[in-house]
């Protein structure tokens, strides 16, 4: 009765799951074939899952009429500079909150947390206005330092739970051993907590690649990252709908694939420390 | 050199005085161990001459020379944790050469030191694995191997052995004790474990509260202790207490008889009782009596002892052997039987 019963309800599991993937997986395999289609099977009434004619024409629009790669280009110098640039402040700050604690570094941490609990709109005329005094709309340099401001508290958070997890005593085996604070840190701490890092790192890629509202705002041409190209194919002469899927499809398939060969890394990543 | 001199070194957290005013010599070439029950301050002060944790008053003198501010490179000491606190990502090679690297030490001279320092601790084999693929005995072996390869002037053991079972156990402290022998360099112990303490110790000073009760030889803290806490805490099993009425203020409140100096006698003594748990170790057998007036008192008797559970026994102990502590629990020397007390149930 009790394998009966295990298999069943293992059965109604497996069910639940792949509905739920499914629902989950479905408007992006929907956007991946609506990039196939012709404008007016994009836009009929009783649309066809799969007997239509397939066509790649949207795609060799989208690539003659705007300069894919250059958007892409600003796409990863954007992610990966100010994931790298948020590496580089958030290691210390989450160095110095998980090995020297004070009696006010939770309140800290959660200070620097509840800062993305504000919404973007809020600062969005200080920071436009800044942008514009500093010369540094629609620049590359602009949305970096931009990016790396958003999610530097994530990146803080994410190694210091890291960082707890390494036990202080191998620290202070270093300091004993002669290591002075570079040492500790380059020789012992990072190649530690390397995995860790790694899954901080992808995360604010991805998070950084993308996020859409900043980079519509602050860029015009010479900036714009993939999500100001796909924004561009929703005009005020209409949306055209197969050629904004295609280039949907372009901007996100990059950031897919680096997702799909690193999911093992940010599942582990993202789990870290919830379970001793 | 590794002579440590400790003057009126205090540490306190926030209000709380973890460290009171303490004094104490270290002398060059001693195994001085520290133990005391957990949260006594023993491992807190360890840390201090460390430099890993910060003095709030007093000073530290590694030898002669002022060390108080100095951070833990610069005191020329080397420490083995409890958690061996190896490098996970280095292996044991690295792990024992990362000290002589930071002191940027000749390559060749590195290799030869870990050579020697592996073929001293029966390492030689595995010093290309990582600290994950060995036993926690060889773990602790390679903490040892990169504490020997600095040559500091005074080894500091916190806890080392606590991680390991007890026949490991028992391996690791002679293969120190022997370490302590051919190298002859300062070594200060840290363990809760009063076994350990004796065993291994030159010197040993008893910690409780912050505090350190008394400094001696093993043999003086059994046979001299000037407590009944000292009492309590060296010798296993532990002193027998029993409570008796002072005849005046400064007079005997306890006496303190260790379970291997009483007698035990069929027809009279001292003490009559009723056999509780026995517990037969082979070479020896600890007796728990339900004495009359006096509680559970443990009991040592001979491996062949033949009592059985419920029967009634006297107990006798030589008057040279029973301690006095007076209210306040301070050692009372040279009394004879009966002198400043009445025992109701004797």
């Amino acid at each position: 009765m009790a394998i009966k019963d295990t298999k069943k309800s293992k059965l109604i599991y497996t069910l639940a799951a792949w509905s739920v993937s499914g629902m989950i997986f479905f408007p992006i395999l929907w956007t991946i074939i609506t990039s196939f289609k012709t404008e007016s099977e994009a836009i009929s009434a009783s649309p066809s899952l799969f007997m239509f004619d397939w066509t790649l024409e949207n795609y060799a629009e989208v690539l003659s009429r705007s300069p894919y790669f250059d958007h892409f280009m600003n796409s990863v110098v954007i992610s990966l500079g100010a994931s790298l640039l948020g590496l580089l402040i958030a290691i210390p700050a989450a160095w110095s909150m998980a090995f020297v604690q004070t009696k006010r570094t939770k309140n800290l941490l959660m200070w620097m947390l509840s800062t993305k609990m504000l919404p973007p709109v809020g600062v969005l005329i200080p920071i436009y206005l800044l942008f514009r005094d500093f010369g540094l709309l629609d620049t590359r340099i602009g949305l970096v330092i931009v990016m790396t401001l958003i999610n530097l508290p994530i990146m803080v958070w994410m190694l210091y739970t890291y960082f707890r997890e390494i036990p202080n005593e191998i620290l202070e085996a270093a300091r004993m051993d002669g290591a002075g604070i570079k040492q500790e840190i380059f020789q012992v701490l990072l190649p530690i907590a390397l995995p860790g890092i790694a899954s901080t790192l992808l995360l604010n890629v991805i998070l950084a690649w993308n996020e859409a509202f900043w980079t519509l705002i602050l860029t015009a041409a010479n900036a714009a990252p993939l999500t100001a190209f796909i924004a561009s194919y929703s005009s005020p002469e209409g949306l055209f709908y197969a050629k904004l899927s295609a280039a949907s499809v372009m901007a996100v398939v990059p950031i897919l694939i680096l997702g799909w060969f690193s999911q093992k890394q940010l599942v582990r990543g993202l789990s870290f420390g919830a379970v001793k | 050199m590794g002579s440590i001199t400790l003057k009126q070194v205090t540490k306190s957290f926030g209000d709380v005085n973890v460290i009171k005013p303490l004094d104490l010599e270290i002398r060059d070439g001693e195994f001085i161990v520290f133990v005391g029950p957990s949260g006594c301050g023993k491992s807190t002060l360890l840390r201090m001459i460390a430099g890993l944790e910060d003095t709030t008053s007093g000073t530290i003198e590694i030898d002669n020379q002022d060390a108080t501010d100095m951070p833990p490179a610069q005191r020329g000491l080397a420490m083995v944790f409890q958690s061996y606190a190896l490098y996970p990502h280095m292996s044991v090679r690295n792990n024992i050469a990362f000290p002589l690297k930071q002191a940027k030490v000749d390559p060749a001279i590195i290799e030869q030191k870990i050579e020697k320092a592996a073929k001293m601790l029966n390492l030689t084999a595995y010093l290309d694995r990582k600290p994950g693929q060995l036993s926690g005995g060889q773990r602790q072996r390679v903490a040892i191997g990169r504490a020997i390869v600095r040559q500091p002037s005074a080894f500091l053991f916190d806890e080392p052995l606590s991680n390991l079972d007890a026949s490991l156990r028992v391996n690791m402290r002679l293969e120190i004790s022997e370490l302590h022998k051919s190298l002859d360099t300062t070594m200060i112990y840290v363990t809760h474990d009063q076994v350990e303490a004796m065993t291994m110790a030159d010197r040993i000073a008893v910690f409780n509260g912050g505090i350190i009760e008394q400094v001696g030889t093993p043999l003086e803290l059994y046979q001299k202790p000037v407590n009944q806490f000292v009492a309590g805490f060296i010798g296993s099993p532990k002193m027998n207490f029993i409570a008796v009425e002072p005849t005046s203020d400064d007079a005997t409140c306890t006496l303190g008889i260790r379970p291997e100096h009483f007698k035990i006698t069929e027809e009279s003594g001292r003490w009559s009782g009723q056999v509780g748990v026995i517990e037969h170790l082979g070479s020896e057998t600890f007796l728990h009596v339900n004495v009359d007036g006096a509680g559970t008192i443990t009991v040592k008797a001979d491996g062949d002892c033949k009592l059985a559970y419920g029967d009634k026994i006297h107990l006798t102990a030589p008057d040279e052997k029973i301690m006095h502590f007076d209210k306040d629990g301070v050692t009372i020397p040279s009394l004879s039987w009966g002198e400043g007390c009445t025992y109701s149930a004797a």
